[in-house]
Formats: C-alpha cells, sequence, structure tokens
C-alpha cells in the first residue's frame, strides 16, 4: 500500500494518482488481505487503511452525517487537518469527540497516503443548502461585502471553491459542516489554527454565514 | 552599448523624477485626518485578513502582494487604478471602491509600519542570474538596470513601488501580463507606461529570474 500510494506519489498530480488509483481497485481485495496479514510484509513500513475512515465519511468518501466529504480535498489541507487533530489544535467538539481519537495514531507517512488517496476520489456536490439564499452566499463568496469589511472568499478558495495546497475545495461540502465551522471560528474554537480564517468568520452574520454555506454546498 | 545604457538610464531617472515630484505634491495637499482612527484599524485588519497578518503576501487561489514596506505613493496610485479601472481586478476594485481619499492615505501610510522576513518558495538557483537583471539590465534586450528606478535596494520611491520581498508568482505574473493588466484605461493613461517596454522585452526566464532575486530581498 504504502508503496503504491505513497513514494510513488509523494508531490506529484493528481492525473497520476487517479491513474494509480484505477490499478488500486482492482488490487483491493488483495491490499486487504495483505493488510489483515501482516504489515510486515511490506518491510515494516506502515500500511494505510483508508476503510478505517471510510465508516464515518462514508464508503466513496462522500460525507456522512456530521462527518464532511473528503473525497476531492486538498491533500495539504488533509494532511494539515491530521496533524492538528493529533495535536488537539482543531478542538471544536466533534473533532475533540471523534478525530482526536481517529487521529492519535496517524501521522507522517500514514497522513500523507490517506490525504493522497481521499483527494483523488471524486467528488459530489451536497446540494443540501437553502435555494432561496445561495445567490446572496455567492455574492458575498465571490465580491466579499467591503463595506462590512469582509473579504472575498475566492481570493483564497479560488473561482471554483476549488482550493489549492492547504487551503481547502469547499465546493460541494455539505452546508450543515460549512456552517458549523465558520460559526465555531467565530466562537473562538481552533483559534490556535491562526489567521486568517477565525477572524474571518467573526466578520462574518449568521445570515451570511447561512447564504455562504448554502452556496458552497451547491457547487460542483 | 554603454551610450545605449546610459541614455536609457537618464531617460527612467527622468521620468522617475517626474512621477516622484507629482506624487510628492499629491501627498501633501491629501487630508488624512477624517478617516478616524478606529475605522482605519478596523479596515487595516480587512486588508490584513488576505495579505497576510504582517502585510507579508499570501499565497492564496492568486497570488496575493506583499504590502509590507510599500510605497505609500504607490499604493494610493493602485487603489486609485482599481477604481478607475486602470488596473483591472474584481477583487481589489470592489474593495477600492468604498475607500474615501483620506481612507487610502490612512492605509496607504499603515504598510510601512511592517517589516517581516519574505516568503519562501522561489527557485534560489535563478537568484544570481536575478541580481545581474536587477543591477546591469539586459543591455542586448535594450532593458534598463531595473535599480536605476526602484533603487539600488529595491525599496521603490513615490510611485514606484518597492520590489523587495515581493512574492515570486505575483512578480511572475505581473511582469508576464503587464499589457494586460496595467494601464488600461486609454482616458487616464498612467505612469505604468514606463514600465511596458521592459515588461514586453523580458523573456520568461528573465522574468523569473528576476522575480526569484527579489522575492529573496529584505
Amino acid at each position: 500500500m504504502t508503496l503504491l500510494f505513497g513514494t510513488s506519489l509523494r508531490g506529484k498530480g493528481r492525473k497520476r494518482g487517479i491513474r494509480i488509483m484505477k490499478s488500486i481497485r482492482s488490487k483491493i481485495a488483495i491490499v486487504a488481505i495483505l493488510c489483515s496479514a501482516a504489515p510486515a510484509l511490506a518491510g515494516g513500513v506502515e500500511t494505510v487503511n483508508f476503510r478505517n475512515c471510510t465508516w464515518c465519511h462514508g464508503t466513496s468518501a462522500q460525507g456522512f452525517a456530521t462527518a464532511p466529504r473528503l473525497a476531492g480535498q486538498r491533500t495539504q489541507y488533509i494532511e494539515n487537518q491530521l496533524r492538528d487533530f493529533h495535536a488537539h489544535i482543531r478542538d471544536n467538539p466533534f473533532s475533540k469527540q471523534y478525530m482526536w481519537g481517529a487521529a492519535a495514531n496517524v501521522g507522517g507517512r500514514t497522513a500523507r497516503d490517506l490525504a493522497i488517496y481521499f483527494s483523488t476520489l471524486t467528488p459530489k456536490a451536497a446540494n443540501d443548502g437553502d435555494r432561496a439564499v445561495a445567490a446572496v452566499g455567492r455574492t458575498i463568496y465571490q465580491e466579499g461585502i467591503p463595506d462590512s469589511n469582509i473579504v472575498a472568499c475566492v481570493a483564497c478558495h479560488g473561482p471554483n471553491a476549488e482550493g489549492v495546497g492547504e487551503i481547502p475545495r469547499l465546493a460541494g461540502l455539505e452546508s450543515s459542516y460549512l456552517k458549523r465551522r465558520l460559526e465555531q471560528w467565530g466562537e473562538g474554537y481552533s483559534a490556535a489554527i491562526g489567521p486568517p480564517m477565525p477572524h474571518i468568520a467573526g466578520t462574518l452574520s449568521a445570515n451570511d454565514i447561512e447564504a455562504l454555506a448554502s452556496y458552497l454546498s451547491f457547487i460542483k | 552599448m554603454t551610450v545605449i545604457k546610459s541614455t536609457i538610464a537618464l531617460t527612467l531617472l527622468l521620468a522617475m523624477l517626474t512621477i516622484f515630484f507629482a506624487a510628492t505634491g499629491r501627498a501633501a495637499g491629501t487630508n488624512t485626518s477624517a478617516a478616524s482612527r478606529g475605522d482605519v484599524e478596523v479596515k487595516l485588519g480587512y486588508c490584513l485578513d488576505c495579505h497576510g497578518q504582517s502585510a507579508q503576501g499570501y499565497r492564496g487561489f492568486y497570488p496575493i502582494p506583499r504590502l509590507a514596506g510599500q510605497q505609500p505613493g504607490y499604493l494610493e496610485n493602485q487603489l486609485q487604478a482599481f477604481v478607475e479601472r486602470r488596473r483591472p481586478n474584481d477583487i481589489m476594485s470592489n474593495v477600492a471602491h468604498v475607500l474615501s481619499p483620506a481612507m487610502i492615505s490612512a492605509l496607504a501610510a499603515k504598510f510601512r509600519d511592517f517589516n517581516p522576513k519574505p516568503l519562501d518558495g522561489a527557485p534560489k538557483q535563478r537568484v544570481a542570474a536575478g541580481k545581474t537583471i536587477f543591477q546591469d539590465g539586459v543591455p542586448d534586450a535594450n532593458v534598463a538596470a531595473c535599480a536605476a528606478c526602484h533603487g539600488p535596494d529595491a525599496t521603490g520611491s513615490g510611485q514606484i513601488p518597492r520590489l523587495a520581498g515581493q512574492l515570486y508568482p505575483y512578480i511572475v505574473g505581473e511582469l508576464s501580463n503587464w499589457g494586460k493588466e496595467r494601464g488600461q484605461n486609454p482616458a487616464k493613461p498612467d505612469t505604468s507606461a514606463i514600465m511596458s517596454p521592459v515588461a514586453h522585452s523580458l523573456t520568461k526566464p528573465q522574468i523569473e529570474a528576476v522575480a526569484a532575486y527579489l522575492s529573496y530581498l529584505k
């Protein structure tokens, strides 16, 4: 597994990942056997068990209940989140309840391999926002509200909310998840993550958050 | 060759002096008292949301330039350029549209207070070549030394920007697209015209080299 996901993919692009993923799918059965039998078979290197993630995040990592979609998320972002759960920096209630434990033994190569795996899956849009306020959300996302000192999300998250590097993809995430994250930053959670999001989220009103979360949930 | 080089340097020096005195003249007449200190601090926090907490710049989806240590004359001119569509940029046009002249002056002066170390990440192996271009120009391509206008330490003056410590992808982007991004309002010709032939004459590798050099300059 490490050979497939990790070493060969380190720092490489999505296309290559997809190509490798295709070959991986046919080998999942074999891999599962290897994983359960003996990690030492891979020369003592850690193996990646993405199934521990998909129990909650959905079998195709499209999100489930309170667990957000991981499919198509940026590699560096996922890796950073795992690091922040591990270090207890991301400290909102669900993170404490679920992810602190889940990430307790995940780090280094394993975190990287998991991040690469999930980033290569094709995301679907949640489409679960309030359509009536999506247009308002679009305006805030693309233009900000300069009079209220609210910045345009597009500058960092990109024209299609695709994210880049350590900046997350927001397109198609569940509106409930997006809403919760924005609210919790404003409430002081995860402040140790540092600027700019805690400050930016603090400038948003409840209506702004509702509108943004709705808009983003519909982006493919 | 030396004759051509010194002619270019002299022309640029004259242009630079003209801009410098024009900028000084305008700044003296600006009233900054109209923007309250509290409003300026809040607006500054809004600028820093994108441009970085120390105005060091930020690699977002688009490269967001460093403003730290930037020349107030340059910042004022750019904010006006966004409003007047001399520099078309949807995000910054929205930002600049709501700023009063007093707020623009007050904000422009603020960034002199910041002096963070430059962001890392540019190809280090290009720095030496970039330094040569910056200091000596590219005589064969009729490109003057950047230092002639931007100063030996690339700190700029008046409407001529500081380049020291600027983000590598930002400089590459600006120099590569100068003719499409600056001086775009024919009714309002501006000082960006000085850079047009320079940006046009530089090759992609030369642009990358000079950008790499500048991005590490403190």
